[in-house]
């Protein structure tokens, strides 16, 4: 057990969605589920964040983006990918601009289906990740031993 | 012998009293808009959980001034505790927020940039009423060393009424509560991103983190301080002033920089010095 | 010995100044002025050595030829100034000229049997500091000169015509007139001297020759005229109120001699640019920068605080004492805020020296022990600290052929030594634990104890300071665009002033405890066991923070050690340059930083306008206070 699990800070990205999950994932912050409870708290800033909750499919026009927010998060971190859309780009797989899920860019760990994702579904997802980020955190610091 | 006792238990035991109050805070925070909060001992949690961190910066020599700006903070806090020249710690809490400052121009993005900015802004809003308020406890107690003032017999508020007032709003940007929070802004998805943290990461935000909770003890040592040798009424004081900023921050948006210089000059200049004038006069 | 060394600092520099206008060959020239400007320096530190602990010494040092010569030389630089100023078709300083001079021969020619003073010379503490400050930062600014105007002639401006002969003569004769106004008793030899400084600046500010400088010269020269016109009524008035022209007879009459005290003030006041008169110092700026720094912040400026702070014990506690106070209280907040606004370095530079020597103005007014002692400290620290700033400006302005601050982005890496000069010279204006601080805060002490309402000048001018330093600061210290260092092309003389005057900011400020044991208590509370006005535990706090400062520097990591380098965070939209994101439909947008001027509140003209006024305002009631059929 890590204070990783205690003090999970996410950032939040919309890739392409239609603002169905995003409404959702800052419904997760609100009164009625509050996850602030657990120490989650949603930073806007990766060099803060240790989740990256994203939303909607990975189109040509954001890949760098993704890339740059992923790149510039500090490590142990973990990728959530919220909603149908950023698990396998969805209804909109099809498009002609449009390369698929989060993770034709970067490596995805925890997947959260739905259309939209529920928040219960998503703080789940949440808490998968956590479980994720301790992983992580032991084979860096083996890493670091080893190195 | 007392002194550097109290100066030794700041050291200690000021950022796990700066920890108790923010969490505090955040609890009391979110209990006002609704919801449960997180558990009292969540910064502690946060920091901890900051050290496990990777390391990532923009330039090499950023994280230098973050270590002074921690290191004067404490410098500050052990001065204050030590019953030392009012006037030097608050020279000595220049010099950290201004290193502070330098951290943020030193991660070179626009939103540190316009953080740093802005924080030296907050500076300029809040210096001359903290400084008012030493000058102030001088014209009141007959010294300038925080050791003298809180003992001495008399409640410098008495004769301060004004300054008081002046410090409680000043406070409000010292403790970076809105509607003040301009340089760092407590929660995401504003313009500002995390303003002067921004570039900060990992352990190096957990410094600053640390700073944050070194502060709170003297900066509520300024309200102690106007209730002399009472110490009694100087906790309720304390404990009534951090709950009213509290409630100010909550009931405010933030407001922009110009207001927030005017404002806070105007107050300076009709609470704290108006005071100052007043005194001059009777005394 | 002490005499001779005096004769010799007053002597040498105006000999020196002679061989040196006769030197054709530059590079001979140049090494000249490194030989003379070393001579001065040691000259000046032997005679704080040999000055040891004695407290006042005075020397009669008659001499009939050399009086004569001061006679004839006023009417020679009279003439001058006149001759210019019909050249250029300027009336102002004309009407003063004749104004001044007639008097002056009347006074001289009807009274001029009378005129002799006891003791010519005299050397007291005080003196020492301010031949020190002249002669330690005024030879490195000499060497440093060497240098700077090579570069000046060679390669920056080609177009103005190389006087360099002419401009090391005035210079060295400044540096002669300087050591004569610390060192003389005799009022008429002060006044003397005090006109050869005004006429070394007026040429000087006018070297380039263009309209611009022309029209700042002659500016320069009237005010300084104005302020002589005051100095020389006050000398006259003294003359036939108490019949004698010694400064240490007159400091000793006491109340009885308030018009002259008033008069010498407002000729201080005028050297030191304070507020009705401070636009001369901002227009003096044109003039090649060692000349800025030399005349315009270290030493001549200091001139004016140095009248005022001798006659400050006469002013103590007087009506007259609070009106001086305002004045200095007016400018020090004015020009504090109005630097904010400004962009130009120089102007910035220029505008916190006026504020400076606004708030030694103010402790002279006030003119306690306390006040004084804080006033000297601030000469001391703000002549080096000034000067090392005002010549690192002048090889930036040289490397990036611009002042102005903006275009001062990623100096700590272009420009690292220069940049890191930069900053000690900065933190040394304002920061704890620097000099200046230490000095704010004695004045800050010196206030609440007489008059608290002045304190809020104080607090407010300080926060207004903080601000326009550290934003100059973050815009060096922020690194925008990776460049490359390159340092090139300054050289040695420049070099060896620049280090010398760090080493100086950050030795005076290590050894200021000493200073204030040795030089200035002495001086501010006589022989009497002195009250310390920092207890000792607040000056080793003070040294423990400048161990921690200097440990910053050395705590920079040098090598990698371990940290991932990634980039800014620009919402996700970098490419590959630092300063510029990734734009709709493809396009790459380039952004600069600009740092905040708030000339809405700060703005200069609106600000600058209110400083006039209400200084004009104080001025008028300050002489109308003084004048004995008023009272």
């Amino acid at each position: 057990m890590t204070y990783l699990a205690k003090s999970p800070w996410i950032i939040h990205y919309d890739a392409t969605s239609c603002n169905g999950c995003d409404i959702e994932v800052l419904a997760c912050l609100t009164p009625m589920y509050d996850v602030e409870r657990f120490g989650v708290i949603n930073t806007g800033n990766p060099k803060h964040a240790d989740i990256f909750l994203i939303t909607g499919s990975v189109n040509e026009q954001n890949i760098k983006v993704v890339e740059n927010i992923y790149n510039q998060m500090p490590n142990p971190k973990v990728v959530v990918a919220i909603g149908i859309c950023a698990t396998s780009g969805g209804i909109f797989r099809e498009c002609y601009n449009v390369l698929g899920g989060v993770d034709k860019v970067i490596p995805v760990d925890v997947y959260v289906p739905g259309c939209a994702a529920r928040p219960e579904a998503i703080i789940d997802g949440v808490v998968k990740a956590i479980g994720v980020l301790e992983q992580k955190h032991t084979q860096m610091k083996k890493g670091a031993a080893v190195s | 012998m007392v002194s550097i006792m109290m100066g030794l238990l700041y050291l200690f035991l000021g950022p796990l009293f700066g920890g108790l109050v923010t969490g505090l805070d955040r609890r009391i925070t979110a209990r006002m808009q609704g919801r449960f909060g997180p558990p009292i001992l969540q910064p502690f949690y946060d920091i901890l959980k900051l050290f496990e961190k990777e390391q990532i910066v923009v330039r090499r020599s950023q994280n230098v001034y973050v270590y002074f700006y921690l290191l004067f903070i404490v410098f500050t806090g052990v001065l204050f505790f030590m019953g030392e020249d009012l006037l030097l710690v608050i020279f000595s809490l220049t010099l950290a927020a201004i290193f502070f400052v330098l951290a943020g121009y030193k991660g070179g993005s626009p939103f540190s940039i316009i953080g740093a900015e802005r924080e030296l802004l907050q500076m300029m809003a809040y210096e001359p009423m903290v400084l008012m308020m030493a000058v102030g406890m001088y014209m009141a107690t007959k010294s300038f060393y925080v050791g003298d003032i809180v003992t001495s017999p008399m409640m410098p508020i008495l004769l301060l009424p004004g300054m008081f007032i002046g410090v409680t709003y000043v406070l409000t940007i010292k403790l970076r509560k809105s509607p003040f929070d301009l340089s760092t802004s407590h929660h995401g998805h504003q313009e500002l991103v995390k303003g002067i943290t921004t570039e900060y990461s990992g352990p190096a935000l957990a410094l600053i983190e640390i700073a944050h909770l070194y502060e709170v003890p003297f900066i509520m040592g300024f309200v102690f301080l106007f209730f002399g040798s009472n110490w009694l009424l100087g906790f309720v004081a304390c404990l009534a002033v951090y709950l009213l900023e509290i409630l100010i921050d909550n009931t405010f948006a933030r407001t922009k920089w110009q207001f927030m210089l005017v404002a806070s000059w105007v107050v300076a200049a009709v609470f704290g010095f108006g005071n100052i004038i007043i005194l001059s006069l009777l005394g | 010995m002490i005499q001779n060394i005096v004769l010799f600092l007053i002597g040498f520099p105006a000999l020196a100044a002679l061989v040196l206008a006769g030197v054709r060959n530059n590079n001979f020239r140049n090494r000249l002025v490194w030989v003379f400007g070393l001579i001065i320096l040691v000259a000046s530190v032997l005679l704080m050595f040999g000055f040891g602990s004695a407290s006042l010494e005075v020397f009669p040092f008659h001499s009939k030829l050399l009086e004569k010569a001061m006679f004839y030389g006023e009417w020679i630089m009279s003439l001058l100034i006149f001759v210019l100023a019909i050249k250029h078709k300027k009336m102002a300083p004309i009407f003063l000229v004749v104004i001044q001079t007639t008097l002056l021969t009347w006074f001289e020619l009807g009274h001029g049997h009378q005129l002799v003073a006891a003791n010519n010379l005299f050397i007291d503490k005080l003196s020492i500091v301010m031949a020190l400050i002249i002669g330690v930062i005024g030879s490195l600014i000499c060497i440093y000169a060497v240098g700077y105007m090579k570069e000046f002639h060679e390669n920056q401006h080609p177009e103005i015509k190389d006087r360099r002969a002419l401009f090391f003569f005035i210079l060295f004769f400044f540096l002669s007139a300087m050591f004569g106004i610390v060192f003389s008793n005799n009022l008429m030899w002060l006044f003397f001297f005090w006109e050869v400084t005004t006429l070394s600046s007026f040429l000087l500010i006018g070297y380039k020759q263009n309209e611009e400088s022309i029209n700042n010269a002659f500016r320069a020269v009237f005010m300084n005229l104005f302020g002589g016109v005051f100095f020389a009524m006050a000398i006259i008035y003294l003359f036939f109120t108490a019949n004698t022209i010694e400064l240490n007879q007159m400091l000793g009459l006491g109340g009885l001699v308030m018009l002259p005290v008033v008069f010498l003030s407002i000729a201080g006041m005028t050297k030191a640019a304070q507020m009705p008169f401070s636009s001369w110092l901002l227009g003096a700026m044109v003039a090649p920068t060692p000349v800025s720094a030399l005349l315009h912040s270290s030493t001549m400026v200091k001139a004016g605080v140095y009248l005022l702070i001798r006659v400050a014990p006469l002013l103590s506690g007087t009506l007259a004492g609070l009106l001086v106070a305002c004045v200095g209280a007016v400018t020090f907040i004015i020009t504090s805020f109005i630097a904010i606004s400004q962009s130009d370095a120089k102007k910035v530079l220029a505008y916190s020296t006026i504020a400076n020597l606004g708030l030694i103005v103010m402790c002279s007014g006030i003119g306690t022990p306390t006040a004084i002692w804080a006033a000297i400290l601030l000469v001391i620290f703000h002549a080096i600290a000034k000067g090392l700033l005002f010549l690192c400006v002048g090889v930036v302005e040289h490397k990036l052929h611009s002042r102005d601050i903006e275009s001062m982005d990623n100096l700590i890496i272009k420009m690292p030594r220069l940049a890191w000069m930069l900053l000690v010279g900065m933190a040394g204006m304002f920061l704890a634990p620097f000099g200046m601080l230490i000095s704010k805060w004695a004045v800050l002490k010196a206030l609440v104890d007489t008059n608290p309402g002045l304190s809020v000048v104080l607090i407010y001018g300080s926060a207004a300071t903080l601000f326009f330093w550290v934003k100059w600061m973050g815009k060096i210290l922020a690194v925008v665009q990776p460049e490359k260092r390159d340092e090139s092309g300054i050289n040695l003389s420049e070099w060896t002033a620049l280090y010398a005057l760090v080493t100086a900011t950050i030795g005076v400020c290590l050894s200021f405890p000493i200073i204030s044991r040795l030089m200035i208590e002495p001086f501010v509370f006589g022989s009497s066991t002195a009250t310390t006005i920092l207890t000792r535990g607040n000056s080793l706090i003070m040294i423990i923070m400048m161990g921690f400062v200097i440990l910053f520097r050395f705590s920079l990591p040098k090598k990698d050690e371990g940290e991932r380098v990634v980039e800014t965070y620009l919402s996700g939209l970098n490419v590959d340059q630092r300063n510029a994101y990734s734009a709709p439909l493809g396009a790459t947008k380039s952004f600069i930083y600009k740092n905040y001027y708030l000339s809405k509140y700060f703005g200069e003209k609106n600000l600058a306008n209110i400083g006039v006024a209400t200084s004009w305002l104080i001025v008028i009631l300050l002489i109308g206070s003084s004048l004995p059929w008023l009272v």
